[in-house]
């Protein structure tokens, strides 16, 4: 499968790649032994930056400026990135009440169009409903995410949607060797894509599925962008980054639900702040069932499923 | 004629003068019994989904009507599965202003606020509601929440929730290869 593409990839990236060819692509080149075609562009200021975390204030600003140009002259309209900081004294929790979610992916496709994924070749969805059997339970051998049916519930099953779980002892952070990926004081888990190589180490330890490799460059319709975004979140990803769930960083450092929650037709997704004990999320963990996914990995996830009846 | 209308309102004014303290002091348990006042303003509720030119009530119904049960000539498009067995319209709307609900104990009730009403046979779903763990709310998770009213999801004449058309499914991946 892999073959057939990577033949044809490998050697046009060169000429497509724009003028900022970025660290990304000169990793690849530099392994094919053409490190001297990715110097020469006019990239080197961002070849020799450091990572997102270990800028500055002033420098951080100056890379947020330089993408709202970038974005802005590549999609015809103002786009804004923030890098707004996780606010004090807030560790974000997911609640997912799963004896109510009808698996009618409004959220699928509500999170596609806030978080500016590609469309198709590569389709990518951060969110996917898995339909599985009453009868079984929770059960991944019998899982089907690819159902079509004119309308659900299907009777006899239930649906449970999987994202990010945004956990307290992610494995993918710990495998990235670059260190591009990690987890925020309130708990989001962010992937830099500046400085994202690629590897999808990442994406092999991941136990949900949740994270998504971009195998050709994002097709993202440029009346379709939502110009709302993060550094850390929805900005227009390149070919060749891995991207995932952020909570909708962009919508929820601002106070405001992540996208998915908004859209939910039956009132199944929560979300709020674990240490306000008034928040619904809170509410949720005190009076109803809760389980998180794949409890036996350890992997403490933040993302809640509960069943409220 | 006047005279006697005069002095029937001076000895209503006079009972409702004696019988005040006596109201007052039934009254102060009553607002306990009442959910919602804890946090004002938190409950701001979407506006409840009348159907277009059907609302105020009172465009038709100007004097209170017939009480008995029975099968309604002009309102054929509500389907009623609402334990239609045991209920009907004026166990919910009240009879002498068509334009409010009732409470069981005949307190009226605004179309805006008909969870109380939904709140006093579905008490469990209520209390969940109020904290936000049924129901939908959109806003802000930290701060001002517009709330979902029961109406805004479940048909009140037919409340078990209808079923949907799915979103497409996700491509596979052999039909995402070019």
């Amino acid at each position: 499968m892999s073959g057939e593409r990577r033949t044809p990839q490998s050697l046009p990236v060169l000429p497509e790649a724009p003028a900022d060819p970025g660290r990304r692509s000169f990793m690849r080149t530099a392994a094919a032994g053409a490190a001297v075609a990715a110097l020469s562009g006019c990239g080197l200021e961002d070849f020799f930056r450091k990572s997102f975390r270990e800028l500055s204030k002033g420098d951080v600003q100056k890379v947020l400026a330089s993408l709202e140009r970038k974005h802005s002259a590549k999609y015809g309209r103002a786009v804004t990135v923030s890098g707004a900081p996780a606010q004090p004294g807030v560790e974000f929790g997911y609640g997912l009440d799963l004896s109510r979610c009808v698996g009618c992916r409004r959220c699928v496709y509500a999170c596609v169009k806030e978080n500016n994924q590609s469309r198709k070749n590569p389709q990518i969805h951060w969110i996917r409903v898995l339909e599985m059997d009453k009868a079984r339970g929770v059960d991944l051998a019998h899982a089907e995410v690819y159902y079509e049916a004119d309308q659900v519930p299907r009777p006899g099953h239930f649906y449970m949607p999987v994202q990010c779980q945004q956990c307290r002892n992610p494995p993918c952070v710990k495998v990235c060797p670059v260190q591009a990926t990690w987890k925020e004081p309130d708990g989001i888990v962010v992937v830099d894509y500046d400085w994202c190589i690629g590897c999808r180490c990442c994406m092999s330890a991941c136990p949900y599925g949740a994270r998504h490799f971009n195998w050709a460059e994002p097709t993202l319709p440029k009346e379709e962008l939502n110009p709302v975004t993060h550094y850390l979140g929805n900005r227009p990803r390149p070919k060749g980054v891995v991207e995932k769930c952020t909570f909708c960083i962009q919508r929820t450092r601002a106070g405001r639900y992540p996208a998915c929650v908004e859209v939910c037709p039956v009132g199944a997704r929560k979300f709020g702040n674990l240490l306000d004990p008034e928040s619904e999320i809170r509410r949720v963990m005190d009076t109803k069932r809760v389980f998180v996914f794949k409890e036996e990995l350890a992997t403490h996830p933040q993302f809640y499923y509960f069943y409220a009846t | 004629m006047r005279r006697v209308v005069q002095d029937v309102v001076r000895v209503l004014a006079l009972a409702a003068l004696c019988a005040r303290p006596a109201l007052a002091s039934e009254a102060a348990p009553a607002p306990a019994a009442r959910p919602p006042p804890e946090k004002p303003g938190q409950f701001q509720a979407e506006p409840p989904p009348f159907t277009p030119g059907i609302f105020p009530c009172t465009q038709c119904h100007t004097t209170p009507g017939d009480r008995t049960r029975r099968e309604l000539g002009f309102h054929d498009d509500i389907h009623f599965e609402h334990d239609a067995e045991h209920r009907w319209c004026l166990d919910c709307h009240s009879n002498e202003n068509r334009d409010v609900l009732h409470l069981s104990n005949g307190d009226p009730v605004p179309f805006t606020e008909s969870y109380r009403l939904c709140g006093q046979c579905h008490g469990d779903k209520y209390r969940d509601w109020r904290v936000g763990v049924h129901g939908k709310r959109v806003g802000q998770w930290n701060g001002q929440k517009t709330y979902f009213l029961c109406v805004n999801c479940h048909n009140p004449h037919s409340p078990r929730f209808k079923p949907l058309t799915p979103e497409p499914r996700p491509a596979r991946p052999e039909e995402m290869r070019r």
